[in-house]
């Protein structure tokens, strides 16, 4: 028996705008450009893709399923820019083979550093999937896949049966992505990316120097099958955008998807599965042991995309310092204006690894170098630190 | 090699890039035949013997300790390398007391050079010429203008291909106010050679624009750097809650002082402990002492005139930020040298040097705001200061002379092709 479990990550950060230490409004964000991204994604991606997935459910009725992962500054954009697609994600709830996962709602680094605040996120971001979705779910997954055996400890605490993680070499070993796992002493599931299988769509589906290019959904589902027999389950978690924005229309990745299910479906032992269904259906075979942060970012599946650097963690730190002061305020703009600063994407910027070789890192980056992102988001960060605490800037070394 | 100034006396950059090829060549094992002018009036020049203008013609080689493959010919000659005609006419006199007019010592022509830059500049090409003739080497390697009339002649009497090295143009020094003869010379140089090697990208689309140089030709050999761990030696500076900000390049049009001090104004609105410096000298260092005192900034701008040896050295180490705000700028060694001595760099986009780095700051030279929003930024936040400095410390070891003396051979490789 190979089940076959997707997931999808959508997420858009409130990206700011050009904010020179010289300006003092509280316009923090650049709502044009923000619309614009929102409703180009939409058109190449949300909207076909949430067709086709559609379809697909109803073409296999029922056995196709998928899982998505929607933070709440994602739907925040959507409802104001781009309702429809709201609409779409609606009527895949409700042919109850879409589940929506439970992350923070400011795709935050929050863990790390207040777990008030990540606590408070996450309950917000269940609280809007409910009201758009009517259902909640029973499994978590943190930023970027950011988890240790801590994340699975708060997991628990808040109820999930299960967490999503990096199927990382340097954690398994010898062993295979496609079981599922438990921490240790911990009555909760983790379900493990299975990053070669998840890659090659998400990274290597159009690169025409790759072996495989090009990759077809028979050849894929023959890869799957292989896993029939030592293993339970083929977690193929990616950024949703892989579907038509990563990889354009044109490179037949949604021809891809197309065919997919039912190619996987011709496999008699096959099946799809949403996580909480995985996390149902099997038991946990081995701990899953790692004090170390890991994530699904970079070759490193560490933090040091968001943490590598000075500036960051600075940047991280600063933000976090100003807790207490913003919420003694009792401002909720100001707040709100506070939590979308703390989006991961603000810290992705700053990351000076690779910077020179322009990667992966300079595609998804709004700025020319990692020292504009963060002379712009200290200098934001500033007219916040003015707002909390009346007076004083955010503290400055000497 | 028809070269410029060698240490301890550089002036500049070009200075700069013609010893740190030389010497990269050197190291490489090439044979390198230097020709350079030699100031006749210099007292300071005590490293090598002098020999008098009548002996011109048979100017006998010297050699510079560590350099072992190098041989060097001075030509009498007050040339220098950032002079420009109205300043020549203005050190004649000088010159016109140190060179005793006798006939024979111009190479044939008339030892009167004094008057006329551009006399002077063909004079140097016949004594280059007939220096030549006793001369072996492949490939005649020419640095900026006033040596090009020079290269062509040695080529011309030689049989050897044309190497022009393009540091700067007219159009970089004096804006779109060219000084027509000079850019005859550039033209003519550029025209003649076989290979013409730019400083950086910016530099070649200038050549291929104005020059109307053929693409295939010129090809781009960015400057280096050498890190010498000499000014780790210092002591450390006095501990200061002063931060400095500095400018330290010729003080000149092409170098943009007024937006550096258009910037520095804008930053003491908001910082008040930190000080400017600009270190240099330059047709345009009265202006901008004056300027700054018009913008009431004067007591925080201090000048300290031409640095040079461990003066520089001690102004990077005191300095928190170097800033480039060039209006047009072939390359820049300058922030090399910072990044090398630990000082975090702002830079103008106009510049080639922001062609080959990446951790550094960089404006438009016109965007005074989002200068003072950098300098500010820089001065407000130590990470940041760490994180330019670590990777940019990093970045610049990269760029070696060796690296760029390899491209250079490769250069002369086309050049010797070319021409057969």
């Amino acid at each position: 028996m190979a089940s076959v479990c997707f997931y999808f990550q959508v997420h858009q950060p409130y990206r700011l705008r050009r904010y020179s230490v010289f300006d003092t409004t509280d316009a923090y964000f650049d709502d044009e450009k923000n619309a614009e991204i929102c409703r180009k994604v939409a058109g190449k991606c949300y909207l076909p893709a949430n067709q086709r997935i559609l379809e697909l459910i109803k073409r296999h009725e029922g056995r196709f399923c998928v899982a998505y992962s929607l933070t709440g500054v994602v739907l925040d954009q959507l409802e104001a820019f781009s309702p429809e697609v709201i609409e779409s994600f609606q009527r895949l709830a409700e042919t109850g083979c879409a589940e929506f996962l439970a992350e923070t709602y400011y795709h935050s680094l929050s863990f790390l550093y207040s777990r008030e605040e990540f606590v408070a996120q996450v309950e917000m971001q269940q609280e809007k999937i409910g009201r758009l979705f009517g259902k909640q779910s029973t499994t978590f997954r943190n930023t970027e896949l950011i988890y240790n055996n801590d994340v699975a400890q708060a997991a628990h605490e808040m109820g999930y049966r299960a967490v999503l993680a990096e199927g990382a070499d340097h954690i398994l070993g010898y062993r295979s992505p496609n079981f599922v796992y438990c921490p240790p002493k911990l009555p909760i599931k983790v379900l493990l990316k299975n990053f070669r299988l998840s890659d090659d769509i998400a990274f290597r589906f159009s690169n025409r120097s790759w072996p495989e290019w090009p990759l077809k959904a028979d050849k894929f589902a023959g890869w799957v099958n292989q896993v029939n027999g030592n293993g339970y389950t083929v977690n193929l978690f990616m950024d949703y955008e892989t579907l038509g924005e990563h990889q354009w229309e044109d490179t037949g990745i949604f021809d891809f998807l197309d065919h997919l299910p039912g190619e996987i479906l011709k496999h008699a032992d096959n099946d799809f599965k949403m996580p909480s269904n995985v996390a149902a259906s099997y038991e946990p075979v081995g701990e899953f042991d790692t004090e170390h942060l890991i994530s699904w970012a970079d070759t490193e599946r560490d933090l040091s995309a968001w943490l590598g650097n000075e500036m960051q963690s600075n940047a991280l730190q600063e933000v976090y310092n100003l807790e207490s002061a913003v919420k003694a305020k009792g401002d909720e703009a100001l707040l709100s204006d506070w939590r979308r600063l703390q989006t991961s994407d603000h810290f992705y910027y700053m990351c000076t690894k690779y910077f020179a070789d322009g990667d992966v890192h300079k595609y998804f980056n709004p700025y020319e170098s990692p020292y504009d992102s963060y002379i712009n988001f200290m200098n934001v960060l500033d007219n916040v630190a003015v707002r909390a605490k009346g007076t004083a800037a955010a503290s400055r070394g000497a | 090699m028809l070269g410029w100034e060698f240490p301890p006396f550089i002036s500049g950059g070009l200075g700069t890039a013609c010893y740190g090829l030389t010497r990269a060549l050197d190291q490489l094992g090439h044979e390198v035949v230097f020709v350079l002018p030699q100031p006749v009036d210099n007292r300071s020049a005590t490293h090598v013997q002098l020999k008098s203008p009548n002996d011109c013609r048979t100017s006998p080689a010297y050699q510079i300790h560590g350099l072992q493959h190098v041989e060097f010919h001075g030509i009498p000659s007050n040339l220098q390398p950032y002079i420009s005609p109205g300043d020549f006419v203005q050190q004649a006199p000088a010159a016109e007391t140190a060179v005793p007019n006798d006939p024979q010592s111009a190479g044939g022509m008339t030892g009167h050079y004094g008057g006329d830059l551009f006399t002077e500049v063909r004079r140097y090409a016949k004594i280059a010429a007939q220096m030549a003739i006793d001369e072996k080497f492949d490939v005649v390697h020419a640095h900026d203008w006033m040596t090009y009339p020079a290269g062509i002649a040695v080529s011309a009497i030689s049989g050897k291909p044309l190497v022009v090295h393009v540091h700067s143009t007219e159009f970089d020094r004096s804006g779109e106010l060219v000084n027509q003869r000079i850019y005859d010379i550039e033209r003519m140089g550029i025209q003649n050679a076989e290979k013409v090697i730019a400083v950086s990208y910016f530099t070649r689309n200038i050549v291929l624009k104005r020059y109307a140089a053929s693409a295939a030709k010129v090809e781009v050999v960015y400057n280096a750097i050498d890190r010498n761990g000499e000014h780790d030696a210092l002591p450390p500076p006095i501990e200061r809650d002063e931060k400095i900000v500095l400018f330290l390049g010729r003080i000149t049009m092409q170098k943009g002082p007024e937006y550096f001090l258009a910037a520095a104004r804008k930053v003491l609105e908001y910082e008040k402990n930190v000080r400017f410096i600009m270190a240099g000298s330059g047709d345009l260092i009265r202006r901008s002492i004056e300027m700054a005192a018009q913008m009431g900034i004067g007591r925080k701008v201090l000048f300290t005139g031409f640095l040079r040896g461990d003066d520089v050295a001690r102004v990077y180490k005191m300095a928190d930020l170097y800033v480039m705000p060039s209006v047009s700028e072939p390359f820049g060694i300058a922030p090399l040298e910072a990044l090398s001595h630990d000082v975090p760099v702002l830079i103008s986009k106009q510049s080639g040097v922001s062609e080959i780095l990446t951790h550094v700051l960089k404006v438009d030279f016109w965007d005074i705001d989002e200068m003072a929003n950098k300098i500010i930024a820089v001065l407000r936040h130590p990470p940041l200061r760490a994180t330019l400095r670590e990777h940019g410390q990093f970045e610049v070891r990269r760029l070696t002379w060796q690296g760029a003396a390899r491209n250079c051979v490769e250069v002369y490789q086309k050049a010797i092709a070319a021409l057969n």
